[in-house]
């Protein structure tokens, strides 16, 4: 039943590219992403029927591929990633019916999309080494494409494009190298054969092999250093596929490492482990300080996604940790923590993409600087921005609150186990976690307070107003989400651990909800979400009516005081780049940003200053000081290489001879 | 954990807990006020001043600049109101109030965190220049101190192995020794550094300070008039008040009522008024004596609280 609904799913796909392939203009969006909802729509009940009855869907065909099987099993682990691009590919498509992305409604790109969901629907499912390959390089490329829709238009987009292109290769070619290699040597490209051959291999495969995974899936999940190309490419994709990019697709750089790491070779040792929360760590750290001195929306989101992953990693990480360790209740905890945040991640970062886009199309801009007072124009996509916006920043009664406090509380039950490892990895995990905690407040309080509070700084922004009703509605959905799994975890939690529990060698003696509440097995003291909700609504309203009742007089609107200044101008008001001027001075070590000062002086007398600008510009160091030197001596050598077929065909003869000479020497 | 404990009993503490909270903060903020005055040879006004005030701004009339949306005369509310949960829920005298399982001190610091991030967002809404520095200034003070406190809260968290508030006071109380420990002075320290940051006193901002540059606090609430005005100062000193508790109570947890009855809450509103007037005179007499940290030398402090909080987890591992 399940495995044909998971070709169902498949061929509707399918059924999308075509029909945004032929379709007459005037119905090509509507029959494309009514075709990728039903996908999705499919993809979801496979997901769900997987996750509940834990009996997995698969499907096994040898006559699609030439020289190996196509092959698909969709277990509880898998499914989970499933449902999630599911739900995220839903609203993403229900946005795209009100979506004025030019581009996006093109021949090519509403072909495109459809398969570009499918693959993320199906790459969960692969279980083989060439169908799992197939899958992840056709997500890879048709997100690439999908990246290059408005490469015309604007020639941001094609350096973005670039920057993706070869971080997307060099990740998959790690990958190809890693699978490969694990393939060979267990004799069999079967994940299933891998895992349980896997353990007899030498030591130094299992570990090459699980490093080339981390490159790679690190690279698609966007984690420092490999997270270059997430900054550039997530704002110039088109809205909705900047969504499912950073909702559903880097969710898959963590569904790989824990699938290689955890099941195709069933844990290893610690210092894979603490490399993987190196990696979180990094990414974590890095990302928040990026996003809160961004002042464009859609930069600062995809940054804020690097650091989300971090967060995600440090929780996988600190899970093989205990799981090496024999610590095997607190290593489920700790996945499920992680994998809860996935979850909650797409829910609002997928909402926090969707309603930038929205504010893109209402305002023409998506920098902080020149937007401001949206929320009163936008009273719907607004308030969806600072749902997404309070969720991400773990702020209670959203659903970010939840995770971030379970993976505080496996770090805190893990210290005391006596490992040194852990002892010193989990202080240095909670104090990372707190940074960016506090970070990601003050990222979204920039985000929401001067992009959609306070008052308009352009003409565009002015004239702003809703945008149709798709768009609010696919953002609401996964806003109101944000709200649900907030107040009542219990409805995603068991879930959750299901799927963490289909990673072999991880158990949990209990249950982690008891009624709505989050409770950890044999420890007092639970988290009660439902009831902060309850709490704060009861009092604020108790507040409200109190405030209402002592004075009844109607509020005056007043001009606001401009320092005795007649009138309060847009020019008084605090700038992105002024809001983060505090944190960018205090990382200034960290950030090396640009500073770059223009006086220009009056005609008559060049004591007096006619104006003065100030450029504040913050590089990516590892672009500044990694990706930037390799890229000029790839661009030298090159030059150097060029020199050696210089066009004589007698100089290609003798290359053919030395070959020929070198070959059989070795054959020798 | 709710052992012997009645329902009634339990909502009577929270509701007893809520109104010291409310009818406390003003008076704390009062005496403070009071013991500046007089180590500055002044008389001062009477204790119970922030209590007129309250009064007298509840009675102004509301206004609302033109360009705000509904955020701005929402933010007071979402401010106090999640002060008023933690005062709820929190074990600030009893260790049983109602829901006292899930006061959660990580939680409790979210709580808290909503209330300065929606103070920010109002402040941000009236898009004066003054509120965008204030909020800017408070939100890089606001993430720069919750590591402190998050990595000091695992530092208290782990040797009771839960993060429950009640369980580490009833499991302090069981083991006094606890309390002399290394972890517990030095996550102390850091604590404070962290309570005297977030709640806007000196060194990192001064309360009684209307100079534009030097402003934090204050350049937020500059736009709220009346009854809105009396929210925010109410839920400025409510916030202190419940810190204070929290810290006496996880530091020093006796007095704190462990069985309900009319007699044990006694002695801990005694304990607590007691504890209350000691901090509060400890911090007023500090603030006299030190003047106000240059804003960017603040993080130092709070680099400092840090690594204290860290040092307290890493001694929890060496010392068993």
């Amino acid at each position: 039943m399940t495995a044909a609904l998971l070709v169902a799913t498949a061929l509707m796909g399918l059924a999308g590219t075509a029909a945004g392939a032929i379709a007459p203009v005037r119905f090509r969006i509507a029959l494309s992403s009514a075709l990728t909802i039903a996908a999705c729509a499919l993809g979801f009940v496979v997901g769900a029927e997987v996750l509940h009855s834990g009996h997995a869907a698969v499907v096994h065909t040898t006559t699609l591929m030439p020289l190996a099987s196509f092959s698909l099993a969709l277990d509880r682990f898998g499914a989970l990633f499933v449902v999630i691009t599911a739900v995220v590919g839903i609203c993403a498509m229900i946005f795209r019916f009100g979506y004025d992305g030019q581009g996006l409604a093109s021949r090519t790109a509403s072909s495109i999309l459809p398969l570009f969901v499918t693959s993320l629907l199906l790459v969960p499912a692969a279980s083989n080494v060439t169908t799992f390959l197939f899958l992840w390089e056709l997500m890879a490329i048709t997100s690439l494409l999908l990246v290059l829709t408005d490469h015309a238009r604007r020639s941001e987009v094609q350096v973005a494009g670039q920057w993706y292109a070869v971080m997307t290769q060099l990740g998959a070619a790690a990958l190809i190298l890693g699978l490969v290699l694990l393939a060979t040597r267990s004799g069999s490209q079967s994940f299933a054969v891998i895992a349980v051959r896997s353990a007899h291999l030498p030591a130094w495969v299992r570990s090459t092999a699980f490093v080339l995974a981390v490159v790679g899936f690190g690279s698609k999940a966007g984690a420092v250093p490999l997270h270059v190309w997430l900054p550039r490419a997530h704002p110039e994709a088109p809205g909705p596929v900047s969504a499912l990019m950073s909702a559903a697709m880097v969710n898959l750089g963590v569904y790989g490492i824990v699938r290689v790491g955890m099941g195709l070779l069933s844990g290893g040792p610690a210092w894979w482990w603490l490399l993987v929360m190196g990696l979180g760590a990094l990414s974590a750290m890095f990302g928040s300080l990026h996003s809160a001195t961004s002042k464009d929306l859609k930069r600062l989101l995809a940054y804020s996604t690097t650091d989300n992953v971090g967060l995600m990693l440090l929780g996988v990480g600190a899970s093989g940790l205990f799981a090496d360790t024999g610590h095997r209740a607190l290593a489920l905890l700790a996945l499920v923590a992680a994998l809860l945040h996935v979850v909650f991640h797409a829910v609002f970062k997928g909402s926090l993409f969707l309603s930038a886009s929205s504010v893109h199309q209402a305002a023409g801009s998506t920098d902080l600087d020149q937007l401001g007072g949206l929320l009163r124009r936008m009273p719907v996509s607004g308030p969806i921005f600072l749902v997404g916006g309070l969720a991400i920043a773990a702020l209670p009664p959203f659903c970010g609150f939840v995770s971030e406090w379970l993976l505080l509380q496996s770090m805190l039950h893990g210290l005391p186990s006596g490992d040194v490892a852990i002892a010193v990895a989990m202080p240095i995990g909670v104090g990372v976690l707190a940074l960016t905690g506090g970070l990601t407040a003050f990222t979204f309080t920039k985000a929401i307070g001067i992009g959609l509070l306070g008052l308009p700084r352009t003409q565009d922004a002015e004239r702003a107003g809703e945008v149709g009703r798709p768009m609010w509605i696919g953002a609401g959905l996964l806003a109101v989400l944000c709200l649900v799994f907030g107040v009542a975890p219990f409805l995603v939690i068991p879930s959750v651990v299901d799927a963490a529990g289909a990673v072999p060698g991880l158990h949990l003696a209990g249950a982690l909800t008891r009624g709505w509440n989050v409770a950890l097995p044999g420890v007092p003291g639970m988290l009660a979400p439902g009831l902060v909700a309850i709490g704060l609504v009861g009092f604020g309203g108790l507040v409200a009516l109190g405030r209402h009742l002592v004075q009844q007089r109607p509020v005056r609107l007043t001009e606001a005081w401009g320092c005795g200044r007649e009138l309060q101008t847009v020019r008084m008001e605090y700038t992105a780049t002024s809001f983060g001027e505090p944190l960018t001075r205090v990382f200034e070590d960290v950030l090396s940003p640009a500073r770059d000062v223009d006086v220009s002086h009056l005609a008559e007398s060049r004591y007096y200053t006619e104006a003065a600008v100030i450029h504040t510009t913050i590089d990516d160091a590892f672009e500044r000081r990694v990706y930037r030197p390799a890229d000029r001596m790839l661009v030298r050598w090159g030059a150097v290489a060029r020199r050696v077929p210089n066009g004589s065909v007698h100089r290609y003869l003798a290359f053919g001879l030395v070959a020929l000479i070198v070959v059989l020497v070795v054959l020798a | 954990m709710s052992t012997g404990w009645s329902i009634t009993s339990m909502s009577a503490i929270s509701l007893l807990q809520v109104v010291l909270v409310i009818v406390g903060g003003p008076l704390l903020l009062g005496f403070m006020r009071k013991v500046r005055c007089r180590m500055e040879g002044r008389v001062g006004p009477p204790v119970h001043q922030p209590l007129l005030d309250l009064r007298k701004m509840a009675g102004r009339e509301r206004t609302r600049p033109e360009h705000a949306s509904w955020v701005f005369p929402l933010a007071p509310v979402v401010l106090v109101a999640t002060t008023l949960v933690v005062a709820a829920v929190a074990p600030l005298l009893a260790t049983d109030p109602a829901f006292g399982w899930s006061a959660d001190l990580f939680a409790v610091v979210f709580l808290l965190l909503l209330g300065s991030v929606s103070l920010a967002l109002g402040a941000l809404d009236t898009g004066t220049a003054f509120g965008g520095m204030g909020a800017s200034r408070a939100m890089t003070i606001g993430a720069l101190a919750e590591p402190a406190l998050l990595v000091a809260i695992l530092a208290l968290s782990v040797p009771a192995h839960s993060s429950n508030l009640p369980t580490i006071i009833i499991r302090s109380l069981a083991h006094p020794a606890w309390l002399a420990t290394p972890e517990r002075v030095l996550a102390l320290v850091a604590f404070v550094i962290v309570i005297v940051a977030e709640s806007g006193r000196l060194p990192v901002d001064n309360p009684s300070t209307h100079l534009e540059l030097t402003m934090i606090h204050e350049a937020m609430m500059l736009e709220y008039a009346g009854p809105d005005l009396a929210l925010v100062k109410l839920a400025e000193s409510m916030r202190l008040v419940v810190l204070f508790t929290l810290l006496a109570d996880l530091f020093v947890p006796w007095g704190i009522a462990t069985s309900p009855g009319p007699w044990h809450l006694a002695v801990a509103l005694a304990s607590t008024a007691g504890k209350l007037v000691v901090l509060g005179a400890a911090l007023a007499v500090f603030e006299v004596t030190v003047a106000k940290l240059r804003l960017f030398r603040v993080p130092e402090l709070l680099a400092g609280a840090f690594v204290l909080a860290t040092l307290a987890v890493l001694s929890t591992l060496v010392v068993p």
